[in-house]
This record gives C-alpha cells, sequence and structure tokens, in this order.
C-alpha cells in the first residue's frame, strides 16, 4: 500500500515541476524527463520478488515522502566538510549539497585547455549541445526504477569531458553531501563524465551524510570512456545511519580504452549500487573493485554487471565486504560474454569476512557466456578470520585482539591499496586503521 | 633454557608425539632430522602454541616456566619464535607495518616505549642487511606472491628483529635454492649467540653444511631415536633413514 501511496507522491511531485520549474529546460530534456516518469510509472517500486531485489527490500524507501532539499548548508564550512569526503581545500571539486550545487565549497585550478568540468544545472541551462547525445543514452530508465526516478527529476550533478589526447594529472573531486533535519528530503544527482579518445583522468564521487535526519540519495553517473582513454571511477559511500543511498554507474568502454571502477561503501542503512559496464571496443579492459565495511543493522547491496562485447577485452573483479553486528551483505556478479567477444578473459572475486554471529551475506554470481573461446572464472568465500594467519601472528607476539584487528584492516586495506589516488589512499587507509582500533 | 620431558601429543585420534625427550642450552644449537611423517613439524608447532594439537602427557619448561600453559603470544613475548616452514600471505599489510605492530606489542608487554615509524625503520634497516632484503620487498604485502627464498628471508628478518631467547627453525631450508640457502643460512648464523638456543629441522643434511649444530636428534615415528655431535648427519647422510628406522625397531 506504501509503495502505491509513495509512487503517487513523485508523480504529484513530478507535475509540480513541470508546472513549475521547467522554463529555459531544452524540450528534448523535458522529453526525456516525461519518458523517465512514465517508465517510473509503469514500474513501480521493485518487490523482493523481483529477482534483482531478492534480498533487498526498498520498503523503507518507498514508505516515505521525501520533500526536496536545497544547497543551503547554513553551519557548514568547506573545512568540515571535504575531510569527510576523503578530499581536502587543495582538490580540483565540484560540491553539491543536497543535490544542489554550492560554488563557494568548489573550486577548480589551472585544468588544461579544453577540460570542462561544469555543474549539470548549468549546461542545462546553456542548453550545452554536449548533453543531448549522452544523457539518458546509456543510463536504462526503461528498466530501472531508481534510474527512471533520477531521470524524471535531475536537476543538477556533474559534467566532465575530457578533451582528446588530454592527460588529467589532478583528480577532479566531485562531492556530494546530504544534510537533512526533521523532514526526509531526496536528492537525484545525475553525472556525466566523457572522455575522448586517448584522455586520461581520474574522477572520484565522494558521498557523504550530515545531521540527524533521514534522506535519500539516488546517483546516476553515465561514464563514456572513447579508444585509448583510461579512466579511474571512484565512488565513495559515507552514509549515516539515516542515508539511504541508490547508486547507477553506467560505464561504456571503447576500444582498446581501461577502465577501473572502485566502490568503497563505509556506512549507510540501506545502500545498493548498480555498476553496469560494458566493454563495447575490441581490447577493451576493466577493473572493478569493491569494498564495503558495514555494521548494526546495515544493508548493502552490490550489483555488478559487466557485458563483453567485442573481442579481447579482459575483465577482473575484485568486491570484499566485512560485515559485523546483523548487517547484511548482497553480492551479485554478473559477467555476460556476447558471441563475438571471442578471447574474453573475465575474472570475479567476491570474498567476505562476518565478524558477528548475526552478520550475514548473500552472494551470487552470474556467467552467462555465448561464445566459445573465452576464459571466465569466479569464486566467492564467506567466512571468519584466517586461522593460520591469526596463529602467524600471535606466534610473533601480537594479542589474540590485535591479531584479529591486524587481519580485519589488512582484508579491508587490500582493496584500498589498489586505488591510483596516493592522497586519497593515504585517508582511506587512515580511515580504516582508525575503524578497526589500530590508531 | 628448555627441558621437554617425554611429551606426547596427538591430532585428531593420531597419537604423532610419543615421548621426546630433550634439552636445550643456552648457546646450544640442536638440529632435529627425520623422515616425513615422523612428528618435527609437530614438534615445532606444539613449542610455538599452535592450537590443533592436543598434548596428552609429558612437560615442557622453559626459563623455568611451564611452556605449555603459555598462549602463543605469551611466549613470543619471553622470547619463543618459530620460523615456519610455510610463512602465511596476508594481503593488506605490509611487512614493515606487521613486523612493526608485533615488535611493539612485545615491548609493550615488557613495559618498553612503543617504537614510531621512524624508530622502528632504523631498527629494521640494519637487519634487513643480514638476509640481503631491500626496502620495496618489506613494502609489499606481507609474504604475498613472494619467491620461497623470499619468504624464508622474511621469515629470519622478522627472527632478527624480534630477537628471541629461543628460536625453532622449521624445514627453514624447504623450497630453497643454492643461493637462498646460503643467504638464509648466514643470517641465522649472524644471529647465533651466547645467551640465544636454536632448534633447527630439517629433512636434509644440506642445510646443516651451512647452519653447523652443536648436536644433532634423529626422530623417527615421534620419538628421538638417536642423538649425537654433528658428524652424525653425515652418516645419515651416507646410510639414509632406512639406518634408523631399522634401529628404532630395536628392542630398547
Amino acid at each position: 500500500m506504501q509503495a502505491i501511496e509513495s509512487k503517487e507522491h513523485y508523480l504529484s511531485a513530478f507535475r509540480r515541476n513541470q508546472t513549475t520549474g521547467a522554463a529555459g529546460v531544452p524540450p528534448w530534456l523535458n522529453d526525456l524527463r516525461e519518458s523517465a516518469i512514465a517508465s517510473f510509472a509503469a514500474l513501480g517500486f521493485p518487490t523482493t520478488r523481483n529477482e534483482e531485489w531478492k534480498y533487498t527490500s526498498v520498503d523503507p524507501i518507498a514508505a516515505l515522502a521525501f520533500g526536496r532539499g536545497n544547497g543551503q548548508a547554513k553551519t557548514l564550512t568547506a573545512d568540515e566538510l571535504l575531510p569527510l569526503s576523503f578530499s581536502d581545500l587543495s582538490c580540483n571539486r565540484l560540491v553539491f549539497v543536497n543535490g544542489v550545487y554550492v560554488p563557494q565549497f568548489s573550486s577548480l585550478r589551472e585544468l588544461p585547455e579544453g577540460v570542462r568540468v561544469q555543474s549539470l544545472a548549468e549546461a542545462i541551462l546553456g542548453d550545452d549541445q554536449i548533453l543531448r547525445p549522452y544523457l539518458g543514452r546509456y543510463a536504462r530508465y526503461q528498466r530501472e526504477t531508481f534510474v527512471a526516478l533520477n531521470t524524471a527529476f535531475m536537476e543538477d550533478g556533474a559534467v566532465v569531458v575530457v578533451p582528446e589526447g588530454c592527460r588529467l594529472e589532478e583528480p577532479i573531486y566531485l562531492v556530494f553531501a546530504s544534510i537533512a533535519g526533521e523532514m526526509p528530503i531526496a536528492s537525484h544527482p545525475r553525472n556525466l563524465i566523457v572522455l575522448r579518445s586517448g584522455s586520461e583522468a581520474k574522477i572520484v564521487e565522494s558521498y557523504v551524510g550530515l545531521g540527524t535526519g533521514t534522506y535519500f540519495a539516488n546517483a546516476v553517473t553515465e561514464l563514456v570512456g572513447e579508444e585509448n582513454a583510461s579512466v579511474d571511477h571512484y565512488r565513495l559511500q559515507r552514509e549515516t545511519e539515516k542515508g539511504f543511498h541508490i547508486g547507477t554507474l553506467e560505464a561504456r568502454v571503447g576500444r582498446n580504452c581501461n577502465c577501473m571502477a572502485h566502490a568503497i561503501t563505509l556506512g549507510g542503512s540501506l545502500v545498493r549500487n548498480d555498476v553496469h559496464v560494458v566493454l563495447d571496443g575490441a581490447g577493451s579492459e576493466c577493473v572493478l573493485n569493491g569494498l564495503y565495511l558495514m555494521e548494526g543493522k546495515q544493508h548493502v547491496d552490490n550489483h555488478t554487471e559487466i557485458e563483453h562485447v567485442q573481442p579481447r577485452a579482459t575483465s577482473l573483479e575484485l568486491y570484499k565486504g566485512i560485515l559485523s553486528g546483523s548487517a547484511r551483505g548482497v553480492f551479485n556478479g554478473k559477467i555476460v560474454v556476447h558471441k563475438d567477444a571471442q578471447k574474453t578473459d573475465a575474472r570475479q572475486t567476491n570474498k567476505n569476512l562476518l565478524l558477528s554471529e548475526g552478520a550475514m551475506v548473500n552472494t551470487k554470481p552470474q556467467l552467462e557466456i555465448h561464445a566459445d573461446d573465452v576464459k571466465c572464472s569466479h569464486g566467492s568465500t564467506i567466512g571468519q578470520l584466517d586461522g593460520d594467519g591469526l596463529f602467524y601472528l600471535r606466534s610473533r607476539g601480537m594479542g589474540l585482539e590485535d591479531a584479529q584487528s591486524l587481519l580485519s584492516y589488512a582484508f579491508a586495506s587490500d582493496v584500498v591499496g589498489r586505488m591510483r589516488i596516493p592522497r586519497m589512499r593515504a585517508r582511506l587507509d587512515d580511515f580504516l586503521l582508525t575503524k578497526f582500533g589500530r590508531k | 633454557m628448555l627441558e621437554i620431558k617425554n611429551l606426547r601429543a596427538k591430532v585428531g585420534d593420531k597419537e604423532i608425539l610419543r615421548g621426546i625427550n630433550l634439552g636445550v642450552g643456552a648457546g646450544e644449537v640442536h638440529a632435529i632430522m627425520g623422515p616425513n611423517g615422523s612428528g618435527k613439524s609437530t614438534l615445532a608447532h606444539v613449542l610455538s602454541g599452535r592450537e590443533n594439537y592436543e598434548v596428552t602427557a609429558g612437560e615442557v619448561i622453559y626459563n623455568g616456566k611451564d611452556l605449555l600453559a603459555m598462549s602463543p603470544e605469551e611466549r613470543a613475548r619471553e622470547g619463543v619464535f618459530l620460523a615456519f616452514q610455510y610463512p602465511v600471505e596476508i594481503p593488506g599489510v605490509s611487512t614493515t607495518y606487521f613486523l612493526k605492530a608485533a615488535l611493539n606489542a612485545v615491548r609493550k608487554h615488557h613495559r618498553l616505549d612503543e617504537l614510531d615509524a621512524m624508530e622502528f625503520l632504523s631498527v629494521i634497516k640494519e637487519k634487513m642487511k643480514l638476509v640481503e632484503m631491500d626496502q620495496a620487498l618489506i613494502n609489499r604485502p606481507l609474504n604475498e606472491g613472494f619467491s620461497g627464498g623470499e619468504k624464508k628471508r622474511n621469515e629470519i628478518l622478522q627472527m632478527a628483529v624480534m630477537d628471541p631467547k629461543l628460536a625453532i627453525l622449521d624445514e627453514t631450508d624447504s623450497g630453497l635454492d643454492i643461493d637462498a640457502l646460503r643467504i638464509v643460512a648466514g643470517g641465522v648464523n649472524a644471529l647465533r649467540r651466547d645467551d640465544r638456543a636454536m632448534i633447527v629441522i630439517t629433512h636434509y643434511q644440506r642445510l646443516l653444511n651451512y647452519i653447523i649444530p652443536d648436536f644433532i636428534h634423529v626422530l623417527f615415528d615421534g620419538r628421538i631415536v638417536k642423538s649425537g655431535a654433528k658428524e652424525l648427519a653425515f652418516e645419515l647422510e651416507s646410510k639414509g633413514y632406512d639406518w634408523i628406522k631399522n634401529e628404532a625397531v630395536l628392542p630398547q
């Protein structure tokens, strides 16, 4: 029942937006929003009868009538916010509060010529020609409820375009802070990242929750890596106990393009990450790394799908999770090898560490192979700390608790160590050391 | 320093140590040899406190204390060190971080100040030379992807840093080529001291060409069946373990 009321809530909010806020929006975008809300109306919220949502109930999200936040952060300064997002004042960044771009927290310095980093709202107002060929082209709003909602309600987010052959040395941080008070609020950040052929960039999306209220961040990123491009994408989530986060990454990877996508979940009441990578060019590569650390009653669901469409592409996936309390984790890793994707090399690993009796994980690999000359492997583990490792550490004089904390830290640090931004890696390492009582 | 009396231990229902008697004094190096399955590694693990073994009889007195009553970490803090036959790979922490944490755990136990990163670095730098380890290797995740030789050198590096009173080397020569063996043995020899005892466990006489023991004991079927000076190793080398096996079945 609640889901139906909530659906009405979104539909009428959409109508209100269309009558009051549509000025200056180009007609093609209006059409896109209209078709997105129509598909939301048709899809409704997924239930656990839907195979893709079997272990994750979105009832807590569907039950609430979220309002709109604004970009005002009265008591917050960039100085306070940025460390929470694993960035700092010296980083090139766009900052958004409750989904709205906040120029005074943002800073862009010395970008090479032709690099564009700007807010989506600005780009929409200028009817920027960059948007139309990409926006809504990859994200599957026709079949995914939350992508449909995001597409219908998207107003702001980041647009990053790196021109041909350009190598961006400094990472670009996109910081999304949710600050909720008594009234539950939702935001629908929408990002578009385009790397032209032969270009290189590192993009960090960092989501943080502040305040004591309930909020919902429903983010969608469309990422395009053209021929020979190299892109590192990082999604960090540090949501509060009352934060809901549903995030979607839609990536298209071109010929000989190298794409690394990390998903780091450090908290949140209910977090769902969908990562869909289409290896659409011969010889393309993707590396997916994931880490989720959940405690208490937190719930995290990582759904990844890698499609090998063209030959000789490789994918290497490692997702690791540590759950304590009565936290719940879900991992679903799908690899689809299309019929022309000969010489595919796909490897997937999911490892879970359960630190308490009450913690639980459901893990499921899915391979769909339509080509005959491929190498595919997958493996998953769920368990406690390794007895051999514990003994090794204890035999060097470390107490049992010390050894346990070190091994838990090591388990997580293994993923963080694979990140390619040294300063951010050091900050995350620091976070892990504290988290596992080693500082 | 160490007195093992009639030690019996089993894994599951299988009795592996069937009455070991051995005394080891400070400054001495004892080699324990024996064929596969004779109980060599079990002895090493029981002495270091591995939980999978059940001690059914006997006692082990270490510097006047009941060793078997101590947890693995207490033994380590009191100066017992085991160099593993199969060092464990731990992705996610470097040798440096791990070893600093271990050394500080022991220092804390002895109410000494913990070393900070810089102080620790100067300790380990000096020890690295002993086993020809370089900085890049000790910054890598602990033992992950290390060659057999690198793993064993890392064990000896750890031994050098932990500065034990009693070191037990479990098949430290296994899986080593001759160059790695020479480095590892060189490290061990440099760590020989009048106040330190060593138990060197090995299947092959080869190691004992490099680490010359004061005493050799032959373990067979869970018991020490022969003890002697270093010359015993040559006898074993030429006659093989069958000779011992034949002797061992004679009535005692």
